[in-house]
């Protein structure tokens, strides 16, 4: 992450909130995303609009790893992409922002770009 | 130009394909097409006529395509036989007098019965085995009598006499030549297949001929054999071989051979450059070919050069069989007496398991030359090409019939030239397996629907299997049945490591038998065999990450995000109260309402946040889960039945709803759909679904494996007339089996497909327990059975649960996106285009 970016961390909710291999919508002021947590306890958080249905749905993907990458799967026609990066593995041409996650005790904190 | 008249004269197997390979050839712009058929049924399949006994009906049978006549304008008289052929007026007179011009005339004719010059052979109740209408006078007669009899021990002559069998008449079978299936087996093999024949009880008499038939004292016939040898019996069927049926051709003076038949050229034309011959009817250097396959090579070959084609010619055909008789699989290949001037043979013979295996090989010990198979015919396949081919062999020729030990192919797919026959009935080589393997057909069903190759007999799906592995392989694709990444096994293989290691959860499977993290491919399978074999609520915590959405949210996730709700109206009853109940909750919420194929009625639009209250009024109604969101049974569908239609012969709604109750929930590899007819006028389309049911006078007629949709197929005849207990006891295990062996999303009807072995084989596990699982296939589905919950009844019960269904983790409303428009008094999301112009108005 560029450090020269100014972020603003906002709350979004408990640990405990996010089931291990699920993820939930958050609202964020302006735009929806997507935060998951995988089976080993680490956090992501993508856009959740998918860009090839136009819903807000990426939250509810299935999550998995394909070769060393973990990703999520569209609900909607199933294309993955990387939770690190954004990247669409099917179309290189679409990739969603990531937003870095932060857990404080038992919070867990979105960055939002400026 | 004005068209030219061709005339056909027979409408059986080869006639049909004649016409089918006419008009694929465009043949309809140059002719115009009449056929004549003596018979009152058009084209059957003779070669399956056995199966009209045990179920198949007429139209099972039948050959020709729905509308085929009238698409292609071709005009077919049935029951109009040919009386009269004029060579020189170019016409044919018919048995009611008319008289048909032709440019082109086609002798079809085929062959008829030999019936042995035995005096009292016209006696009643003795019959040849040939036409449907034969079929049905046997069994009309079977009905009155105890004892059958079949004249002739070839392959035809033990088909009727299975059908005697199982018409449940003491059989008996009697045979000139010293032992059966004179033609194709040596004395070993007959004797080995007399044995097995005698051991499932038909009584089989060789060297034995019949002197005359006389009145009889305790049946209705005595046959006297000389010596004082006689039999009694009820009914006689004749089958002690084929004759040309080649009257029109003599009476019309066509060169015909000394014995019998119509001599035709390499391009099947007679002696009259007008008038081809096909088929039986047909003689080819001296020889009569008296199988399906030579007869299709003869059309087709016969079409082209109609059409102007010469390159394809008649070169005699390769007589090897491979047929199932009573049970007991019997192959003939080649030379298979060793009629060859030095060849030698080497045999395998094994009497405690009823195997004998003979291969015949040339004098320079290289060459395979023929081969008989009787109780094992698995390499019939191998053996088939080695010969066809003229193929060195592999190696020390005794290998050929010696037992395999670890099962490994004789010949690898691979060693066989593009030129290699593998399916003889539809003449489809190699080369055209490829081809259309080039063309993106990926299993054994899609080459049996572009090629045809093993959609006759059967006979060779083991190689085409083989053939389709190979080629595979070598275009790079891998060949493996995977489930993913992550789990090195096939469905099947998982669904046995889950229900063999009794492992309840993903990550326990995961970390015992796979690598990774796993994913939308693995996830939503592993957690169907899970609901499949333990039945637990699906979003119990360690299950619900692996819930594709609309088994996380229980709802059909539609385009924009929203999701259908669908509760259950078993066999598509619904008292008028219910009905008012979901009107009520499409008006509040505003669902867009729409009837489903499937008998009910499906509500669009519910958000996530809005699911449980929904659910909640739904289920205080009376309501359950409809299942719309699994892949597991969807709905049961009927017709009216005795309830109230006229003709309603049983209760189809009260079975439907039975039925229905019975297998809500079960999960399964992917959605089953059924149905139930109270009559046979079929009114709730049974025979499109996975598992169909008819009533009849006599019980219920059970189909399987029919589907809709993108791929049509009609389903099979699997049982007849069970009752009420027998049909709930074969739908159970047939599912189960499906549940236990399909492959991830494949349908039924796929399954069936490229289930090896086919129907026969899937009748003999479900009906005749032939791998002694059917108790515990029953067991099992009476697991699922016990341990169904209404899974939105739970839901609303359980806070846990509950706190899912919101569309954001940090906030209670809704997803702000949503936009829509009102169509035809309902809502509807708005498409792309529509939801610009919506935002700026707002």
């Amino acid at each position: 992450m560029n450090s020269s970016v100014a972020v603003q961390w906002q709350t979004v909710c408990k640990l405990d909130d996010v089931l291990p291999g699920t993820g939930v919508g958050v609202r964020l002021p302006g735009r929806q995303a997507a935060l998951f947590r995988t089976r080993d306890g680490n956090l992501y958080a993508l856009d959740n609009r998918d860009p090839f249905s136009q819903a807000n749905v990426l939250s509810r993907g299935i999550l998995g790893s394909l070769g060393d990458k973990r990703v999520v799967a569209s609900p909607i026609y199933k294309q993955h992409f990387d939770l690190e990066t954004g990247q669409c593995l099917e179309d290189e041409e679409v990739s969603l922002t990531v937003y870095p996650v932060q857990v404080e005790g038992d919070v867990i904190k979105l960055a939002i770009p400026a | 130009m004005a068209k030219q008249q061709l005339l056909l004269i027979g409408h059986g197997m080869v006639g049909q394909r004649y016409l089918e390979s006419l008009v694929a050839q465009g043949g309809r712009e140059h002719f115009d097409i009449t056929v004549l058929c003596a018979e009152p049924l058009p084209a059957y399949d003779r070669v399956g006529l056995t199966g009209y006994f045990s179920g198949k009906t007429a139209d099972d049978l039948s050959l020709v395509p729905d509308g085929f006549f009238d698409q292609h304008n071709i005009t077919l008289k049935l029951n109009t036989k040919a009386d009269v052929i004029d060579r020189v007026a170019r016409t044919v007179t018919t048995h009611t007098g008319e008289t048909l011009g032709y440019d082109k005339l086609v002798l079809a004719t085929g062959s008829y019965p030999f019936v042995p010059p035995i005096p009292g052979n016209d006696r009643d109740n003795c019959f040849v085995y040939r036409t449907i209408e034969d079929l049905d006078a046997i069994i009309a007669a079977s009905k009155d009598g105890k004892v059958g009899t079949v004249v002739g021990g070839g392959l035809l002559g033990l088909e009727a006499a299975k059908a005697l069998h199982d018409l449940g008449l003491q059989t008996h079978v009697v045979e000139f030549a010293p032992r059966l299936m004179a033609v194709q087996v040596d004395d070993f093999g007959g004797g080995l297949l007399r044995d097995k024949i005698q051991e499932l009880g038909v009584t089989v008499h060789t060297n034995t001929g019949t002197r005359d038939i006389v009145d009889g004292e305790s049946c209705k016939h005595r046959m006297n054999f000389g010596e004082d040898r006689h039999l009694e019996t009820d009914v006689i069927v004749f089958s002690a071989g084929i004759r040309p049926q080649d009257e029109l051709g003599r009476a019309c003076e066509l060169e015909i051979g000394e014995r019998g038949g119509i001599v035709v050229n390499n391009h099947c034309v007679t002696s009259d450059d007008n008038i081809y011959a096909i088929g039986e009817v047909a003689l080819w250097e001296g020889r009569i070919f008296g199988l399906v396959a030579p007869g299709y090579q003869m059309a087709e070959i016969a079409a082209e050069h109609l059409m102007g084609k010469q390159e394809k010619q008649f070169l005699g055909a390769d007589m090897s069989t491979k047929l199932k008789l009573m049970g007991v699989d019997v192959a003939s290949i080649g030379d298979a007496h060793g009629n060859t001037p030095g060849s030698r043979s080497t045999v395998f013979m094994d009497q405690t398991a009823g195997i004998y295996k003979k291969a015949v090989i040339s004098e320079c010990g290289k060459k395979l030359l023929g081969a008989v198979l009787v109780g094992d015919a698995n390499d019939y396949g191998n053996l088939l090409q080695l010969c066809l081919n003229e193929m060195d062999l592999p190696g020390d020729p005794a290998a050929l019939v010696a037992p395999v030990s670890d099962g490994a192919p004789l010949l690898g797919a691979d060693a066989l030239p593009d030129s290699a026959q593998i399916c003889s009935c539809n003449n489809v080589s190699k080369g055209d397996l490829c081809a259309a393997i080039d063309g993106g057909a990926m299993t054994v069903g899609d080459l049996k629907s572009c090629t045809k190759a093993s959609a006759t007999c059967g006979g060779c799906s083991a190689l085409v299997k083989q053939v389709l592995d190979s080629e595979l392989e070598k275009r790079g694709v891998e060949v493996n049945n995977h489930l993913c990444e992550h789990f090195p096994y096939s469905r099947q293989e998982i669904y046995h490591l889950v229900r063999v290691g009794q492992i309840t959860t993903f990550d326990e499977l995961l970390e015992k038998h796979g690598s990774g993290d796993g994913c939308d491919i693995c996830k939503p399978t592993v957690a169907s065999v899970l609901a499949s074999c333990w039945n637990d609520y699906v979003l119990k915590k360690p299950h619900a990450g692996l819930q594709d959405t609309n088994d996380y949210f229980l709802g059909n996730l539609q385009r924009d995000g929203t999701y259908s709700v669908v509760p259950r109206v078993a066999g598509g009853e619904i008292t008028p109260d219910k009905l008012i109940v979901l009107g009520e909750v499409a008006k509040k919420y505003d669902l867009y309402t729409k009837i489903t194929g499937g008998q009910r009625v499906d509500l669009f639009g519910a958000r996530v946040e809005q699911l449980p209250d929904i659910w909640r009024t739904l289920v205080d109604a009376g309501f359950e889960t409809g299942h719309a969101y699994g892949k597991s049974l969807r709905t049961v569908k009927s017709c009216v039945g005795s309830t109230w239609c006229r003709y309603g012969v049983k209760d189809s709604v009260g079975t439907a709803i039975q039925v229905e109750e019975r297998y809500k929930g079960l999960r399964s590899p992917h959605k089953i759909k059924m149905a139930v007819s109270g009559c046979t006028r079929e009114c709730a389309e049974a025979q499109s679904k996975d598992v169909g049911v008819i009533a009849t006078e006599k019980g219920w007629n059970l189909y399987v494996c029919g589907n809709g949709g993108m791929r049509p197929r009609h389903a099979d005849l699997f049982a007849s007339d069970l009752s009420d207990e027998a049909l709930i006891k074969t739908i159970d295990r047939f599912l189960m089996f499906y549940i236990k062996t399909a492959d991830r999303l494949q349908r039924t009807s796929v399954w069936l497909e490229n289930l090896e072995g086919g129907l026969d084989y899937l009748k003999q596990v479900i009906l005749e327990d032939s791998l002694g699982i059917g108790a515990e296939l029953e067991a099992e589905m009476a697991h699922v059975i016990d341990t169904y919950q209404c899974e939105w009844k739970t839901t609303i019960e359980d806070d846990e649960a509950l706190k899912r269904f919101k569309h954001f983790v940090n906030d209670d409303s809704a997803d702000d996106n949503l936009k829509y428009v009102r169509e035809r008094g309902q809502r509807r999301p708005a498409y792309e285009h529509e939801r610009i112009e919506l935002v700026e108005e707002a």
